[in-house]
């Protein structure tokens, strides 16, 4: 199952992701993904969390993250109305033999080859999380040796819809 | 002006009303604590014999007087002392400003000497923390860990003050408190719903809880009641709400509630929830909880609405504001088919019977409140003696039970009684306590003599750990693991030692003889009473279980 997206601005101070941790570890809510990011304010951060949980959970996820003091604002992006991205880095075993048809899934999905050595290469792919588990499924026959994904970064579509609280810190 | 740190922290003190602090010196707070012997004709501060005793003193005085109490302590050990009697605060809501020290700023994340991350540790317990980096930080600091404390659902804010920073110098300018903020009412047509609801009902019930005592809404709720003709019953936070004579008043809901009560949840056709969260001694199973009724939930805390039990309707804002406008609103109703049914419950409930010979637990608290009057605050620690408190103690007067709800702390009540009693002028406080909490911090008697805080403490000593043991007896096959420590403490001389007087008591007429002496002391007092290690907290309601679990005998 997809999980849902969830935005969350919050003042950006020090501390603040380890009380968005505390609270989710504290209450059981599983985090799929999360990512931190500066945003066009210099005083807000965008933390980006995949959860799992639905319905009652989601209300009480959401209901409890927006307490926090420094959470200035919660919302869920809809799939339907918000782009969503991640990325991916991901390093293969590679020679002479196999670079030929490595070249070519990466080609099809349009990833970067942004590192080659005489045994590995390294591709970089944007997009959403279910075309970069496309593309990995593409390597079921390669060795990886390691591989990152930044967790999904998301943004609703058109004009913010989303109402800042009132900051409370000084 | 230029003040340094310590100053400034006592400066904004003041701005907020505050004469009285809780806490104990050390290396980290040197600074703020010459500050308060400069401050100490504006400000007293009360040393207590371990920083969880002056944690627990400043959460008693909050409670009682709805002011935020402030605790101090230094780094490290004294810093983490305090972390039970935050986490005490927050489950129960009570506003509270924690104020420690730490290792300079240029000594942080360097393992330093009594250095310990309470920020971090605290991070879960408090509604908010904060470590002050610059003294230019420290006073919108405090003040925003006030407004903090107060604002919303209230709770306990921690301030960590590195000793630099309390050192260093700033300019001060005085700033008025900013006023409460008004919490808007529920849009109209949400209340409209709650009316047309509780109007239609054939049997009401209101359930109650501290979110009622924090907001003062005693008065809205009463007038509530009394107008629809709505029984209420209430949580272990919300005893002295309605009184105990109030004829619309059932008692405790619950584990250990009344057989009305908990008959009462699962009859029900309307449940208004006011001010309470639906825990686990509470709504013990949340899926068959008040199975008939739709549920009406009044809360200042959106997070509590649909958290353990859904509700039909949500009120959200401030609980007496709310309560109010229903109660203004509502048509007058009887329901006499109702509250017929329910007098035929209590007839037969849960009664525990006198005996002359020994000394039984209701019978002692009977006695505590025709003796202490009226005007008596009870102050408990957690365990059988709690639930005897809640159910026998007669409740007249809103903050005035003050009990470990949410957390449970054994060893709350020594601290939280003086700093309660502190606040209660002549109002006699009585500390009801078991020997198994009181074990914990019976340490704090050495504060109440220094101070002349006159605090009875009622021992209900049973010798075993009570509550424990009554649930090895009805649930492990009565193996008694760790709950019959054989103590040979003597209270009557250890009261001497510590510089205090005690008495022990067998019997009821003793027992009487005891309190009306210390009724008249100026000095704290402790009483002992011996109980049978047998005695139950009864009615009982096994966890997860329903009204037809019920345990009477």
């Amino acid at each position: 199952m997809q999980g849902n997206v969830l935005s969350v601005l919050v003042d950006n101070h020090a501390g603040v992701l380890a009380r968005i941790s505390s609270l989710f570890g504290r209450r059981g809510f599983n985090i799929d993904s999360l990512s931190v990011s500066a945003t066009n304010d210099p005083n807000l951060s965008r933390i980006t969390i995949v959860v799992s949980g639905g319905g009652a959970e989601l209300e009480q996820i959401i209901s409890q993250t927006e307490k926090l003091i420094e959470t200035r604002a919660v919302f869920l992006v809809e799939p339907s109305m918000g782009v969503q991205r991640e990325l991916l880095l991901l390093k293969v075993a590679a020679n002479e033999s196999n670079r030929a048809s490595l070249r070519e899934i990466a080609g099809i999905y349009k990833a970067k080859i942004i590192d080659l050595s005489p045994n590995s290469m390294i591709f970089e792919l944007t997009g959403e999380p279910e075309k970069i588990d496309a593309f990995l499924q593409m390597f079921a026959n390669y060795a990886i040796l390691e591989l990152c994904r930044t967790g999904i970064t998301a943004l609703q579509r058109g004009e913010p819809t989303y109402q800042l609280k009132e900051r409370l810190l000084p | 002006m230029q003040l340094n740190g310590s100053e400034i922290l006592m400066n904004v003190l003041l701005e907020h009303g505050v004469t009285r602090v809780f806490g104990y010196p050390g290396g980290a707070v040197l600074n703020i604590y010459d500050a308060l012997y400069h401050y100490a004709n504006k400000i007293e501060h009360v040393m207590t014999a371990h920083e969880q005793g002056a944690a627990h003193a400043a959460d008693g005085y909050a409670r009682l007087t709805g002011k935020t109490g402030v605790v101090f302590a230094t780094s490290g050990p004294g810093a983490t002392n305090l972390v039970t009697g935050i986490a005490t605060a927050y489950m129960d809501s009570v506003p509270l400003v924690a104020i420690t020290g730490n290792v300079g700023t240029a000594l942080i994340g360097r393992d330093s000497f009594q250095e310990v991350y309470i920020a971090g540790i605290t991070m879960p317990i408090t509604k908010h923390n904060f470590m002050v980096r610059t003294v230019e930080e420290l006073a919108p600091t405090i003040r925003a860990a006030f407004a903090i404390a107060q604002e919303g659902r209230p709770g306990p804010v921690l301030v960590d003050i590195p000793k630099d920073v309390s050192a260093a110098t700033a300019e001060y300018i005085p700033v008025e408190p900013t006023a409460k903020k008004e919490i808007d009412l529920p849009d109209g047509y949400l209340m409209e719903e709650a009316i047309a609801l509780l109007a239609s009902a054939h049997k009401p019930l209101i359930y109650y809880g501290g979110g009622v005592s924090a907001s003062g809404g005693g008065d809205a709720l009463r007038a509530l009641c009394v107008k629809a003709d709505i029984p209420a019953t209430h949580t272990l936070m919300a005893a002295g709400v309605l009184g105990t004579d109030d004829r619309h008043n059932l008692g405790l809901i619950g584990m250990h509630g009344n057989l009305t009560t908990n008959k009462a949840v699962a009859a029900c056709d309307v449940l208004l929830i006011a001010g309470a969260r639906l825990s686990d001694r509470v709504a013990l199973n949340p899926a068959k909880f008040a199975p008939k009724a739709k549920i009406v939930h009044i809360d200042i805390d959106p997070a509590e609405i649909n958290k353990n039990v859904r509700a039909d309707c949500a009120l959200v804002g401030d609980v007496k504001a709310i309560l109010r406008v229903l109660s203004q609103k509502i048509p007058a109703i009887r329901h006499d088919d109702w509250m017929r049914q329910i007098n035929d419950w209590q007839a037969n409930d849960y009664q525990p019977a006198d005996d002359s010979n020994t000394l039984k637990p209701h019978q002692i608290m009977r006695a505590i409140s025709r003796l202490a009057g009226e005007d008596a605050v009870y102050v408990t620690d957690v365990g059988q003696h709690q639930l005897w408190a809640a159910q026998y103690a007669r409740h007249l007067k809103p903050r005035s039970f003050i009990t470990s709800g949410g957390l449970g702390t054994m060893g709350f009540g020594y601290g939280a009684a003086i700093g309660a009693k502190l606040a209660a002028g002549n109002r006699p406080v009585v500390h009801i306590t078991g020997d198994g909490s009181f074990h914990m911090n019976l340490n704090e008697a050495c504060t109440a003599v220094s101070y002349r805080v006159p605090v009875i403490t009622v021992i209900f000593n049973n010798r075993v750990l009570g509550m424990v043991r009554q649930w090895q007896s009805a649930f492990y096959g009565k193996r008694y693991a760790s709950t019959d420590p054989h103590r040979q403490t003597d209270y009557v001389k250890l009261a001497e030692a510590f510089g205090l007087h005690g008495y022990r008591c067998a019997n009821l007429a003793a027992f009487e003889a005891a309190f009306a002496q210390a009724l008249q002391s100026k000095e704290p007092v402790w009483i002992e009473c011996q109980i049978d290690k047998d005695e139950r907290v009864l009615p009982m309601i096994p966890a997860g279980g329903t009204v037809d679990d019920m345990i009477m005998d």
